[in-house]
């Protein structure tokens, strides 16, 4: 351990020093205790919230056969508390070895302490006392409580989500890029098709369920079909959009190296385009993420959204909850991983390098 | 540096060449009129004129880019239609692709014509050659100016051009930078014997690198002369020769251009 941290000292030392060169202030080892502690002590208030403050509302606590362990939903909070305590104090200790990271990981001490605190009025709002109106609105321990009821159905549910958005967002991108590619190349296509593109493109893609759903054999196809139209549009109309603003003399270089058509379209317009195509991927992902959760909701026989309306029929508003949750944290994941893609294709661009 | 000059050596011939570019309204610009130049096989020739004289339309034309209103240019018996690899470009701003290395800027034309794979090593000893060692995965941003128009040249040279032209290459660059990379061209056409065009508005720079320096006139665009460099290399910019060419060549472009200019003596 102090091997390591020896070695890492000399970087310490010129990251610093850059950081002094720029004006910006580095994080003194005392802060950062400071800032650790503020980021658990809030999650530690919740813990100890829901273990010290007295149930003194009517709630029924079940406990669930979990492996071979006994669960309540208090537990399970706890256990999933305990969990974000835990993998904050690996990234905060983690995070002292780099300036950057450490300056990261202060700024956004407050708010992870706000959350803690947060989740313990919540929890004694919504659980101990039963002072929100219910069943609207419960405690955060009691909305777990759909994890231990019926996890295997919520994933199966999640997996639903996953295999139709995968589905329907990766053939709205091909077509999408395909058609833009065509559309920004022949100015034929792009005469006859781009009005009726800018036209349908208003639409938003759940307007055509009622058609989908009797053109298509079954209802997963016909929603991939909804995510295929709405990403599609998007991703054409930049797409073409960014062929078109290929300046003329990227084609006249590639020309005079002895390039030809294929050449032109796919090494010069659509890398120049390659920007643009992303701004569309990334618009389109936000409409996906809509129009999945909406087709879901209006006949699938499965999907987050389904779980959602199934959920909404029994008033068993914890479920719907739960439910919301796994799609923050699922579509949390789906964009980091497209900003990623992102900045690795696009690394080529000013700016996108870090020094 | 004496020269024979005879026909057989003449490897590009430009024959009453007419370039007019109209607007929207009747206004017409006559960009090039009555051309009618040889260049020779192997010689370092520079086109020098002040802005608006033609100068670049003349090397679009000879690249291809354009075609001539009427006449002709004929590269080794063979009619100029389009751009095409034999005669390789050098843009004033350089036109690397942003999105590639500079190893790849430099192998865009071998890919271009479906040759990379056998040619791998070429891209490697260009590299050395242009002096980026170690810069080969840099993207364009990241590297200087002057960088940047090495990798230029050296991407317009891996495709083996019988002409490499040259558009105000050095226009952009600080004079450091522009005598270094004026020596590698002149290292370039030594090793390589290529044909080099060199569109320029930088005397010194014309009269450093050409064997014969053409100077063009605006509205319309013609040429007024051409004059034979004699000097041997290396040449030396303060040398008493240079100097006299340099005054007779500015004597000649400040008499060529067409419009009255008032003078002042100071």
């Amino acid at each position: 351990m102090r091997n390591l941290v020896k070695s890492y000292l000399p970087a310490i030392a010129t990251i610093k020093a850059k950081q002094e060169y720029r004006g910006e202030k580095i994080a003194s080892g005392w802060e950062w205790t400071v800032k650790l502690i503020f980021t658990l002590s809030g999650f530690i208030a919740a813990i100890a919230a829901n273990i010290f403050v007295k149930q003194i509302a009517d709630v029924e606590i079940k406990s669930y056969n979990v492996g071979a362990f006994l669960l309540t939903f208090n537990d399970l909070y706890r256990l999933v508390l305990l969990a974000i305590i835990l993998l904050y104090a690996a990234i905060g200790i983690f995070s002292y070895f780099d300036p950057g990271r450490r300056a990261k990981f202060i700024s956004r001490a407050p708010f992870r302490l706000a959350v803690g605190i947060g989740l313990a009025v919540w929890d004694i709002l919504g659980t101990k006392l039963l002072l929100l109106p219910q069943p609207f609105f419960p405690g955060p321990a009691k909305i777990l409580e759909a994890f231990l009821i019926e996890s295997g159905f919520i994933y199966e549910n999640m997996l639903y989500s996953l295999r139709l958005f995968f589905v329907g967002f990766t053939l709205g991108v091909i077509f999408g890029i395909g058609t833009g590619i065509l559309i920004g190349w022949f100015p034929k296509v792009y005469y006859w098709v781009y009005p009726v593109l800018k036209l349908t493109g208003v639409i938003p893609a759940v307007a055509w369920m009622p058609f989908a759903l009797t053109l298509f054999p079954t209802p997963f196809s016909a929603a991939a079909f909804l995510i295929v139209i709405c990403a599609w549009f998007s991703i054409a109309a930049l797409t073409a959009q960014g062929i078109q603003s290929t300046p003329k003399w990227q084609f006249e270089v590639a020309k005079t190296l002895g390039a030809k058509t294929p050449y032109l379209v796919f090494r010069v317009a659509v890398p120049h385009a390659m920007p643009q195509i992303f701004t569309g991927i990334s618009n389109a992902n936000g409409f996906a993420f809509t129009t999945l959760v909406m087709a879901e909701m209006m006949g699938q026989p499965g999907g987050l959204g389904y779980y959602i309306n199934l959920s909404k029929v029994w008033s068993a508003y914890y479920k719907v909850y739960a439910s919301i949750l796994v799609m923050a944290v699922l579509f949390s994941i789906i964009m980091k991983i497209i900003a990623f893609i992102r900045a690795y294709m696009l690394r080529w661009q000013k700016g996108w390098v870090k020094e | 540096m004496s020269r024979n000059l005879s026909a057989a050596d003449i490897i590009l011939r430009i024959e009453n060449v007419n370039r007019t570019y109209y607007d929207n309204s009747d206004n017409h610009v006559e960009a090039l009129s009555n051309i009618n130049l040889n260049v020779y096989r192997g010689e370092f020739l520079s086109i020098i004129g002040s802005s608006g004289c033609g100068k670049t339309t003349l090397l679009r034309l000879i690249a291809g880019l354009d075609k001539p209103e009427s006449g002709s240019l004929i590269l080794d018996g063979e009619q100029i239609t389009g751009p095409d690899p034999e005669r390789g470009y050098v843009f004033q701003h350089g036109g690397l692709f942003q999105w590639l290395t500079v190893e790849k800027n430099i192998a865009t034309g071998l890919k271009a014509r479906h040759v990379y794979r056998e040619n791998k090593e070429k891209v490697k000893n260009f590299i050395e050659l242009i002096g980026l060692n170690g810069f080969e995965k840099a993207f364009p941003h990241q590297i200087s100016g002057g960088m940047a128009q090495r990798v230029a040249i050296a991407r317009a040279l891996i495709n083996n051009p019988k002409l490499l032209l040259l558009d105000e290459p050095m226009g952009a660059l600080d004079s450091f930078t522009r005598a270094d990379i004026q020596d590698k061209l002149l290292q370039l056409h030594r090793e390589n014997n290529t044909t080099m065009i060199l569109v320029t508005h930088d005397v010194d720079e014309a009269i450093y690198l050409s064997d014969r320096v053409v100077i063009m006139t605006p509205r319309p665009g013609k040429i007024s002369e051409i004059m034979e460099i004699g000097l041997s290399h290396p040449r030396h910019r303060g040398g008493s020769e240079f100097l006299s060419i340099r005054r007779s060549i500015l004597e000649k472009l400040q008499l060529a251009s067409a419009m009255p200019q008032p003078e002042y003596n100071i």
